[in-house]
Parts: C-alpha cells; structure tokens; sequence
C-alpha cells in the first residue's frame, strides 16, 4: 500500500506550521487541533494504553473519550482534539494514562 | 462595578445555548456563556463564521443556517466566553471551569446547561483500533480542518447523520469503498402510527429520504441490514467483515467511520443528582424536565439534546423557552408577557417534534451493536470487555457502580462518558431487569482534567470588564 495516511486537506491550507512528533518534523495546517493535524500523517497509534498497551488513536474528535492523549512539550495527557496546534510543539506517544489526575482524589 | 452574582450562566454554545443566550440578553438579563469550543456554533455548527467557501459548500445549506445566529451572538450583550471547559457545577449554580489551564468561577442565579449530545458507542469487534473513529468526527474534521478521507473509507451503523456525511463526503468528491447499514430495508409506511404525528414534521423525513436518494444515484454500495459487524487489523484497521444478503461480506479500508445514532451528554445533570430517567424510545437517559426545561433541582434548567434528542431545530426553540421562563423568573418579564411570548415558540416546537417518534423508530440501533460478545471490549480506558461485565454480575454486582468498583471499568479519564450506556444494557440483559433498575454512574467532579496547582490557584471570573455590557433595564 502506497500509504496509510487517513487525511487530507480538502485544498491548500492558507498557512502551514511544523511540529516534531517522536523527534520528527512534520508539516501540518495551522489553525487547527492538534488531533486533525496528527491525522495528516501516516502516524497509526498516537498512545498506548497503560493497561494492555492497546495501540490507539483519536477517536470522537469531540472530548468525550480521551483516545487521543499525548504528550506536548513534556506535558502529559493532553487532549489532542481540544488543543490548538501550534508551531514548535513537539509531541510524543503517550503511554499510559493511569496518572491522569483527573478523579483521582474523588473515585474512592 | 458589576455584581459578582450574573442573572444567567449558560453551559454549552450549540444551538440551544446560543438561542437561549440571545432571547435572554434581549429581555435585559446580563448572561454568561461559557463553551468549551474556541469558536461558537456547538458541533452542528462548529467553526460555521471561519469556514470557507468550498468546505460550506460541500457541508450544505444545514451548516451555513447557523451563521446568522453565531453573527447575532457575537454582535450582542452576552459575555461569550471561549475555552471554558467545566469541571464542576454545584446545585447552588456555582460553576467551576478552566480558562486556558487557569481554574475560575462563578455563581449564577439561573443557570442552563446546553450541552448538547454526544455519540452513541459502537462496541463492536475492533473498534478500538486506529483508523475506526465515529461519523461524527468525520463530519468535525470537515467543518473544523477541511480534512476529508484519504484512503479506502466505509460508513458503518445507522442514522441520518451516517447518510448526512455520506453525501457531502461524495460533494467533496470523495468515493466511499461502502455504506454499510445496519438499519433494515424497511418500508417507511409500516409505522404508520408514528408516521400520522410525522406527517406534520414531513420537511425532516423527506430530508432523510432525498439523502438516500442522493447516496444511491451516485452508484454508493449501500449493504442492508447488516450484521455481526467486526473491524480487522492489526495495529490498525484493515478491513469491515459483516453478514449482509444472506452471505458474510468484506470490505477492505484504511478508515471506518461507526454511528448509531447520539444520546444527551449527562455529565453535568448526573453529578448534579437532577432525577433522570430511562427512555425506552431513545435507548437513553433523559433527565427529568418541566415543560420549560427546569430540571428536578430549581434554577437548573435544560435545552436542546443534552435533555433529549430532538435535534438543533428543537434545540433553538428550547433555548427561547428556557431563556423565557428563566426571564420571568428573575421579574424582566411578567407572566401575561412570558405567555405571549412563549406561545409560537410552543407552537413550532411541536411542528419541530412531529418527526422525532418516527426517525427513532427506523434508526433504533442494534441490540447486538449496544450489548456485545463477551470478548468486545467495551471501557476503553481501563480496557475492560462485556464478559468481565457480565462475570461481575454473576458475581452478585447489581449496577454499574459496583463493576467500577471491581473491574475499575468507567475510572478512566473519560469517566464512563463512553462506556456508560453500554454497561447499564450490559448489566440489565444479564440480570434480566430493565435499564432503569440498573442506573448509571455515580458521576462525581471533576468532570475535566484538572491539578491540584490549578485548584490551588482558583479566582472568580471578573465580570466587571469592559466586554460586560452595563444592564439596560427596560
Ligand atoms: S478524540 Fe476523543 S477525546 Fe479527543
């Protein structure tokens, strides 16, 4: 297969800007989430589940289900989908989300 | 100064929040419309004042309606405010959110929750790979990004949104490998009872009719009444295998988009302990409203699909609803007013409803695509699968509070936004009970990500700024 990259522009985005995504640059449309502009790439999985190590990815692009959690610039478990991408950022796989504080205090 | 108490929170920039936000600020109220998005419209409308010309045109006439609202709303009196996600709500009406990373407040005297609705899970084999998302994130990354499928795509489930971005997939030039439906090829004149009350919402169905018509003109391979449906791969999705015409089917691509259909998002209302029930026609929880959209706990009110699904036309007229009756409420309007008022929004929201009974009926998703095999895997955070669930109940868990407990299954970061649904029909299958006797998650803050830093660091949101408009009392 020639490629696996799931998206495309449907034209020419006005402005592009580049980020690093596990060290390499990649070029994607400014303007919008970080989700849609991994999606341009031929990237697969952008986390692993902490549990099993599951490979996933975004999934509802709308906040709900946090499959699209990475890294960016050092922070973890960022909601790629509810993010800006902006120029320089450098991103990683996320692994593992079990120390997302979120409920953390409050589940027991 | 301004009084640190607004008269009007709203949660949510959809159509009912921005409706609601509108009719408010026109009867002299000073509101706050809090959204999580960077930009107003909700998911219907999302990005609708930046998109360009070509993506409006392939998104049709239904995207570009909610332009002129979204133009109204930025022009007036409502303090919008961006960015916000909400992590707490208090039945005092006090909301906590954060505002880029930094944690604010504020206490409203009223307050509308609009949130609008969210996906119904898919869990069916594989849908945790990359390269399956949902037909709403589809139809996101076309109206946000401009981003159509590059590969191979198939459209899986039921529903109109599922045909809705079938056709603008194929305006945009984009050819679809197949449409596979798991609705049946039914005829529409069999629910005749449900189709004399939609005989007046005619606009709506005829809607849903001229998409399929669309979809079958341009040659879409369109598979009925579908079954068993499971998504291969490896790392990634490779191919949809179903059962369709008596024969076991596959279809190979790189992108599998999964709907059946949206159910309201609850969080708020459900860690608000408002009383909520079952709906058995929408195979959702609803929570329980007055005909204004006042919920169980007072002051706390509900418009559009986060109270139940009737799509952004109700959802507008909801919002006008509850922004009037929240209008009198707090003495801007007296109740001779809030009659006439309210009297044609009544009248068209029951025109906007006529077709919902029917639309229910047809898109009624699948039992085996809501309660899976044993070995689907439904809590896709703490990767748990329907059997474990199933194991808990054998092992005497009555609902889905007690599972999380055991399996840790709705702990995850998406706090069972995701798995909820699933797990109460998982659980009430196997004990043979109905949903309403399982219940859903004991939903508690926050419902966001947040630090302790960014707790620490918490302040009430100034409302005294220059965007806040002196109150014009009329
Ligand atoms: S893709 Fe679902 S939360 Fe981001």
């Amino acid at each position: 297969m020639p490629t696996e990259t799931l998206f495309r522009r449907l034209q020419l985005a006005d402005k592009y800007v580049q980020i690093e995504f596990e060290g390499t640059p990649l070029t994607v449309p400014a303007d919008v989430s970080l989700a849609a502009a991994l999606l341009t790439h031929d990237l697969g999985a952008t986390r692993e589940s902490a549990i099993n190590g599951r490979p996933g990815a975004a999934y509802c692009m709308m906040g709900v289900c946090f499959e699209c959690l990475v890294e960016v610039d050092g922070q973890a478990n960022c909601q790629a989908c509810l993010i800006q991408v902006v120029e320089g950022m450098r991103v990683r796989r996320q692994r593992g989300a079990r120390d997302l504080l979120i409920g953390g205090q409050g589940d027991e | 100064m301004s009084d640190p108490v607004v008269d009007l929170i709203i949660i949510g920039a959809g159509p009912a929040g921005i409706s609601a936000a509108l009719e408010a600020s026109a009867h002299g109220l000073e509101v706050v419309l809090l959204d999580e998005q960077g930009s107003p419209g909700g998911q219907i409308w999302r990005n609708v004042a930046q998109a360009d010309t070509r993506t409006r045109q392939v998104l049709g006439s239904d995207y570009s309606a909610g332009q002129p609202l979204v133009e109204a709303l930025l022009a007036s009196n409502v303090r919008y405010q961006p960015n916000a996600a909400v992590w707490q709500v208090t039945e005092e009406r006090c909301v906590h959110f954060l505002l880029d990373g930094k944690a604010r407040v504020l206490q409203g005297r009223q307050l509308l929750i609009a949130t609008g609705a969210m996906e119904r899970p898919m869990p069916i084999p594989g849908w945790t790979l990359p390269g399956v998302m949902t037909a709403g994130a589809g139809q996101i990354l076309l109206k946000s990004a401009a981003l159509v499928p590059q590969g191979p795509v198939i459209l899986a489930g039921c529903g109109p949104l599922l045909y809705l971005l079938a056709v603008q997939y194929l305006r945009a030039g984009i050819g679809i490998e197949a449409l596979v439906d798991t609705s049946e090829r039914r005829d529409v004149f069999k629910h005749s009872r449900q189709l004399r009350q939609a005989l007046a919402g005619w606009r709506d169905l005829l809607k849903g009719l001229s998409l399929l018509a669309t979809l079958k003109r341009a040659g879409v391979k369109h598979y009925r009444a579908a079954r068993n449906l499971r998504v291969e791969g490896g790392r990634r999705a490779e191919a949809l295998c179903f059962d369709s015409d008596g024969r076991a089917q596959k279809v190979w691509a790189s992108l599998i988009l999964l709907h059946q259909g949206v159910a309201p998002n609850i969080q708020i209302s459900q860690s608000l302990r408002a009383d909520h029930d079952w709906n058995e026609q929408q195979l959702c929880w609803v929570a329980r409203r007055d005909s204004w959209g006042e919920t169980s706990l007072p002051g706390i009110f509900i418009a559009g699909d986060g109270g139940a699904i009737g799509g952004a036309n109700v959802a507008a007229t909801q919002g006008r609803l509850a922004a009037l009756a929240i209008a009198h409420r707090l003495q801007k309007i007296d109740a001779c007013r809030l009659q006439a008022l309210s009297k044609p929004w009544l009248q068209m929201l029951g025109r906007q409803s006529a077709a919902r009974p029917l639309i229910d009926a047809l898109y009624r998703p699948l039992a085996q695509n809501r309660i899976p095999h044993d070995d689907t895997i439904v809590c896709r955070c703490e990767e748990v699968s329907a059997g474990t669930i199933r194991g808990y109940v054998e092992l005497g868990c009555l609902g889905p509070n007690q599972t999380k407990a055991f399996g840790r299954c709705g702990m995850g970061p998406c706090q069972g936004r995701q798995c909820g649904l699933s797990v109460t029909e998982i659980i009430a299958e196997h004990r043979n009970v109905s949903p309403a006797q399982v219940g859903y998650y004991r939903i508690r803050p926050p419902l966001k990500p947040i630090t302790l830093a960014q707790l620490a660091s918490e302040r009430e949101l100034e409302t005294s700024t220059s965007s806040t408009p002196e109150r014009s009392l009329s």
